[in-house]
């Protein structure tokens, strides 16, 4: 009976995570390019070639897929480390009883409810050079840049500010959310005595609201990372078919090869390596955590 | 209870797994009448809601003459190369579906389009009925096409007839005289260019790409399909392309910025530019932005003085219909119907298109010079683009270096000619390591 109970979830598991991952690192050993992608069966068997080319740092595709990993590195530091930062800080502004924090509560969450199509393409209306909102309010409004200064936002260098401005957007309501709920737990006396003691707020949220956090942040951060990593929606969305180069991040790096080229063995074969590296964070992250945490 | 759940679960599931098979596994009885076709139709009116209010009539027309029943779907162009390659990818396709012709050699390479042998094309009405040079986009020479031309398009220069009269000029012949004349009706301050460009959309500019290289009597691939993007013809004609933003000043930065062509009609219709390259089916968009239609002209897009007299890439729409489909009587009776003289003449208005039928006059607008001139682009203007299987690769990979390059030029930076080299030396090994 137990068996026959966990079968459902068994087969599900299997259907929908290992069978799609089995085939995605059995495509990245074929040649399987636009010749064959009618018949799959039919493609060649490329052994690593795939990956070959795709850790050839001296070869065009080596050296590009290298530098969207270095550009999406950057930018999940960022983005992580913003969200977090500004997650904290709501939720413990938040904690205290005032009138009005039911409606920052909501107000805060309104990006992670947003639909992310809607918020994103309203970004982008915002990010345009001449009728968007953002150079209307840094030269029109706040006389930061000159009128006739206003930069691109969606092309060139500033590109990778835009996408990493929208995706702390989608990011720290996520963060705000999930420590706001951490803090629910902590006991008040626990603040109370400190207070009696004569612990300030910054040392209060030092010696108590951090460490009583640990669990959450340690799953938090974890999640942030990944989810960050492997964004596609806000690349694709905000920049369309054809990203900037300081915006080429690697999912969408990884579609231009596999849908605009139809190349979906060397597509796989970055997935995989992709793949292998979220493992090999993950591994280590949790290792170096558990490990710190049996000795405490 | 909690039994009773998963029961319940699995219960959705098998139902909504039966329900999917059915979708997908319908009409699969022999012939014609009282069948179901599938038809993915391109996106060539002022709107997805326009194409179907034209298609539709049409489609009943059909209906009623054959018992065959058309299930349409239009889709925008943003997604419509995606959509074709999922398609070919999963095997869950449509009957008959439009491509953009530039596309139909690396289709044609996926293997999943039926060719059009001699009692395919017998079926259709005879390959003789169609403009050669358009049925020659049909597939890579010497294969067997896998696509047959449905509209006919062809680039042109559209210019603002009272700005040039104002300026005294005349519609250019040469490139010389389109920058000259183009830096006299520049006026920055107050916001008005010679010529304004859909500098953002890499579909556009990979065109452009291969037209200015044409000019310098540059191919793009050698006789093996191999890439020769970095050759001094192409270099040059791109650096000549960038150079009506970069050092001859007379397009928008902005326009770095625009990644479809209806950004850069609009400013053409807005009067915020004097000239703007475009299709044939702009007449619709520049009616729609409020330009009358007496107030623009059209000239071939001029090459330089020395240069090869080509205007345009041989554009269009072909039809194509997937091997794995159920109903392929069906589908060629459509693409007969599709491609017959009297459904041709009927949609060539509402869709700007040029006729890709032998003997038959434009319907595309009223105006006879307009019709005139395009024809004349058309037929002795143009080249087709690369029939390589590898040309998916070079729109992708050169038109987004040029997005790169505008970018460069319009954030304030230069782009050299070693600069547009080492781009193109990129692109260039980027399709060699990929090709098949």
């Amino acid at each position: 009976m137990p068996f026959a109970l966990i079968a459902p979830a068994v087969v599900f598991e299997l259907l929908i995570h290992v069978t799609p991952m089995a085939v995605g690192v059995w495509m990245s050993v074929v040649k399987l390019t636009k010749f064959y992608i009618a018949n799959w069966s039919a493609a060649p068997f490329a052994g690593f070639d795939n990956y070959h080319l795709a850790l050839d740092v001296n070869g065009a595709l080596g050296a590009s897929l290298l530098n969207s990993f270095a550009i999406t590195c950057a930018f999940t530091a960022l983005v992580v480390s913003i969200s977090w930062i500004l997650g904290m800080a709501g939720a413990v502004v938040l904690q205290r009883t005032f009138w009005g924090r039911g409606f920052f509560r909501t107000l805060f969450l309104v990006p992670y409810a947003i639909p992310v199509y809607a918020g994103i393409i309203a970004w982008k209306f915002m990010f345009q050079k001449d009728t968007g909102a953002v150079n209307h309010l840094l030269a029109d409004n706040l006389h930061l840049i000159g009128a006739g200064d206003k930069p691109f936002w969606l092309i060139g260098d500033n590109a990778f500010v835009a996408v990493v401005v929208v995706t702390i957007w989608r990011m720290w309501p996520f963060a705000f959310l999930m420590l706001m709920a951490g803090l629910q737990s902590i006991p008040e006396e626990l603040y109370e005595a400190s207070a009696v003691d004569g612990a300030r707020p910054f040392r209060q949220w030092r010696s108590i609201t951090v460490p009583m956090l640990g669990p959450v942040n340690r799953v938090l951060v974890l999640v942030m990372f990944l989810w960050t990593f492997n964004d596609f929606n806000t690349p694709y969305i905000l920049f369309g078919g054809a990203q900037p180069p300081t915006g080429d991040l690697i999912s969408f790096h990884i579609y231009s090869a596999s849908f605009l080229t139809l190349n979906f063995g060397f597509g796989s074969a970055m997935s995989v390596l992709l793949l292998l590296f979220l493992l090999l964070v993950t591994g280590v992250y949790l290792f170096v955590l558990n490990r710190r945490s049996r000795r405490a | 209870m909690k039994m009773r759940t998963i029961a319940a679960m699995a219960a959705i599931a098998a139902v909504v797994m039966s329900t999917a098979a059915c979708s997908s596994g319908g009409g699969s009885s022999p012939s014609g009448a009282g069948k179901t076709l599938t038809y993915w139709a391109s996106n060539q009116g002022t709107s997805l809601e326009n194409d179907k209010e034209v298609l539709a009539p049409e489609l009943a027309k059909f209906t009623k003459e054959t018992g065959i029943k058309v299930k349409l779907e239009v889709i925008g162009w943003n997604d419509l190369q995606t959509r074709i390659q999922t398609a070919v990818t999963s095997g869950q396709a449509p009957d008959v579906v439009n491509i953009g012709n530039t596309w139909a050699t690396s289709l044609q390479a996926t293997g999943a389009f039926l060719p059009f042998g001699d009692a395919q094309m017998k079926a259709i009405g005879g390959a003789n009925k169609f403009v050669k040079t358009a049925l020659d986009t049909g597939g890579a020479p010497g294969k067997t096409v896998t696509s047959v031309p449905l509209y006919g398009l062809a680039y042109g220069l559209y210019y603002n007839k009272k700005m040039f009269s104002d300026a005294g000029l005349t519609p250019p012949t040469t490139w010389e005289d389109m920058v000259a004349d183009a830096k006299k009706l520049t006026n920055p301050a107050s916001g008005v260019y010679g010529m304004t460009l859909a500098a953002g959309s890499y579909t556009e500019n990979c065109h452009f790409a291969f037209i200015n290289s044409a000019q310098n009597g540059a191919d793009l691939f050698d006789s093996k399909g191999k890439p020769t993007f970095t050759s001094a013809g192409v270099v040059d004609g791109i650096d000549r392309y960038l150079s009506l933003m970069q050092s001859d000043k007379v397009v928008n930065v902005a326009n770095a910025q625009y990644d479809n062509g209806t950004q850069s009609v609009s400013d053409f219709a807005n009067g915020k530019a004097a000239m703007v390259i475009n299709q044939n089916n702009a007449g619709n968009s520049i009616a729609a932005a409020g330009m009358s239609p007496d107030a623009y002209g059209v000239v071939p897009f001029p090459a330089p003085a020395s240069g090869e007299k080509i205007a345009t890439f041989i554009a269009g729409i072909n039809l194509s219909i997937f091997k794995n489909s159920k109903n392929q009587d069906a589908a060629l009776q459509f693409v007969k119907f599709m491609t017959s003289e009297a459904t041709q003449a009927t949609l060539d208005k509402p869709f700007s298109s040029l006729p890709v039928l032998q003997g038959v006059t434009p319907t595309f607008t009223d105006n006879a010079d307009l019709a005139k001139t395009f024809q004349d682009i058309y037929s002795t203007k143009s080249k087709p683009l690369p029939l390589v299987p590898a040309e998916d690769q070079f729109e992708s990979t050169v038109g987004k270096a040029m997005n790169s390059m505008f970018a460069t030029i319009a954030t304030g930076g230069t782009v050299s000619k070693a600069d547009i080299k080492a781009a193109l030396k990129t692109a260039q090994d980027q399709v060699t390591a990929t090709m098949g």
